[in-house]
């Protein structure tokens, strides 16, 4: 057993002749930002959900904050926090509501939650917005909140899909902050990202091309190997064969 | 921020135009123009004012207060008239998903009363690559596809001047920056292209750009131009652990901000009019004695992102916490 928090071997997904996933191999430590990246289309979605125990693997072998993808995915679902552009929050519940609600849907205590509640609206100073409908908060805020609803039972791992999409480059940054805050306490961040300098800031990236890992290392390590100037530059060298022959 | 005098004669003149819902002033008293025949960018993340002024632009919406002109056709009166001379990408893909690529193509050539093979020319270098898929369902296409589909859709009936609205969000960067380039092409077929995106790295794509942030322009002007225009003195700083840098630079007494970008940080300067060396070697001495090993820092020229950032100061919220 190891004591990676996101480890898979040979991960392969298959819908009907086409595979989606095609045998990705990758390991993840504790604390670490790790830049899950490739084109549209890729595998990434896939491949994240079965890591996130929403899909079974069709062969190969992976788990999770030590968690096995095939028989513990219940397990999993509680071990992880999960949040993404187009799905976090519900629009028509109160801030304070979409806080309590997730933090029972995790299993937390009454007690647990309000102290929490407190502690996490005075953290992204939304006191005064507690008791506002979702709906009505700008985006960046929306995606401050749902990550840090997605933190707030203190997951193992943490996986964001596209968190920043849309947002403003003040509080995209400011997110960041937020990962690296939660990285260093610990929390694995596993994050797909269309901004190529939000590849810069990932401990390690990887980039997937047609259902395959391609390329996996520090930024600095890829753009050695591919002789680049920027993480924009390895991606478009990589990514570019597959598009053309598209 | 003055508002750009509108000229009477551009593709398109903004004047004074307002428009709010409910609560939210949605644009407030918008003033630009657009050259024929440039690439304008409008920038700006989610609820800046981007697809409302996109709504009134192509005839969809009506502004609350000002005009609007798009080719000398105002967007109220001539709205028939203009109609059937603009090219429209809406925000959210709006082409029908179970219709495939073709049958979307001849549809909304049918609409516009001409036919794909009459346009065939100008659509062709778009059309061709998604051509060996004409008969996959628009549905089942992946994001790449999707947008130069959108993109041949708008063009299908020969427009004097194209709407993109943030065509490039959510695709990836490779097909982002071949979007990029057929719109290039267009350009240079005499297309006039209003294009928005909340990709900053986009901007220099465009002739000229608009700022925009909670309904009013931060700042208009050619990409380079508007960096130039910083007002502070600003430093890339690298070495180390980025966030402990971060942290550090943040406490030194002349910071006025510092961001993360790529594999920099970019610091800036609260003393304007010094000399960037000084700046620049008195930083590096108070890095040094706080233990980073040889930290480099560059004196560079602002970029977009920078200008943004700087523009427009703390987001909504921001003045709330403390």
């Amino acid at each position: 057993m190891t004591a990676a928090a996101v480890e898979a071997r040979d991960l392969t997904r298959r819908f009907g002749n086409f595979t989606a996933v095609d045998a990705i191999s990758l390991s993840v430590a504790r604390g670490e930002v790790f830049g899950f990246l490739g084109a549209n289309g890729a595998g990434k979605t896939t491949a994240i959900r079965m890591l996130t125990g929403l899909l079974a693997p069709t062969s190969g072998e992976a788990s999770v904050a030590g968690f096995d993808v095939y028989t513990e995915t219940e397990s999993i679902k509680c071990s992880i926090g999960y949040m993404s552009q187009k799905f976090s929050l519900y629009e028509d519940l109160t801030v304070r509501e979409n806080v309590r609600l997730y933090g029972g849907i995790y299993g937390l205590s009454d007690a647990e939650i309000r102290e929490r509640t407190q502690a996490l609206l005075a953290r992204l100073g939304l006191e005064r917005s507690a008791d506002d409908l979702v709906r009505g908060l700008p985006l960046g805020w929306k995606q401050k909140l749902a990550f840090a609803v997605a933190l707030n039972h203190k997951p193992g791992v943490v996986f964001l899909d596209e968190p920043t999409g849309g947002v403003d480059p003040i509080t995209r940054r400011q997110f960041w902050e937020m990962i690296y805050e939660a990285a260093a306490g610990g929390t694995t961040v596993f994050i797909t990202t269309h901004y190529m300098d939000e590849a810069e800031y990932c401990d390690r990236v990887s980039i997937m091309v047609a259902g395959k890992i391609a390329a996996m290392g520090t930024p600095d390590e890829l753009k050695d190997e591919f002789a680049a100037r920027s993480m924009d530059d390895v991606f478009f060298q990589l990514a570019r064969p597959e598009e053309s022959a598209r | 921020m003055n508002p750009e005098a509108p000229t009477p004669d551009a593709a398109v003149v903004v004047d004074r135009v307002s428009k709010r819902f409910d609560e939210t002033l949605a644009l407030d008293q918008l003033s630009f123009s657009v050259d024929y025949g440039e690439i304008f960018g409008l920038l700006g993340p989610d609820g800046a004012g981007k697809s409302t002024l996109f709504h009134i632009l192509t005839t969809l919406r009506v502004a609350d207060e000002g005009n609007a002109r798009v080719l000398g056709l105002d967007v109220v009166h001539d709205l028939w008239d203009l109609r059937s001379r603009i090219g429209y990408m809406p925000g959210r893909f709006s082409l029908y998903p179970d219709l495939s690529i073709a049958e979307n193509l001849a549809f909304f050539a049918s609409v516009f009363g001409t036919t794909v093979a009459e346009q065939a020319e100008l659509i062709a270098p778009i059309y061709n690559q998604i051509e060996p898929f004409s008969s996959r369902r628009a549905g089942a296409l992946s994001g790449g596809m999707k947008q130069k589909l959108a993109l041949c859709c708008a063009l299908v009936h020969r427009p004097d001047i194209l709407f993109l609205d943030e065509p490039t969000t959510g695709v990836d960067a490779v097909s982002r920056r071949e979007f990029w380039d057929l719109l290039d092409d267009l350009r240079a077929r005499g297309l006039t292209i209003v294009v928005s995106t909340p990709y900053m790295d986009e901007a220099h794509r465009c002739d000229r750009v608009a700022l925009l942030q909670n309904g009013r322009i931060l700042d208009l002007d050619a990409p380079d131009r508007i960096g130039s225009r910083y007002p502070l003195p600003i430093f890339a700083i690298s070495r180390g652990s980025r966030y402990r840098l971060l942290l550090v630079l943040r406490e030194y007494p002349h910071n006025h901000s510092v961001y993360p970008f790529g594999d920099e940080l970019h610091y800036t300067d609260s003393r304007a009019g010094a000399d960037p060396t000084d700046i620049a070697n008195q930083i590096r001495e108070y890095l040094t004695g706080k233990g980073f090993d040889g930290p480099e820092v560059r004196p560079i020229t602002a970029g977009i992102e920078d200008s943004f950032m700087e523009l427009m100061g703390a987001p909504v919220g921001e003045g709330e916490s403390s």
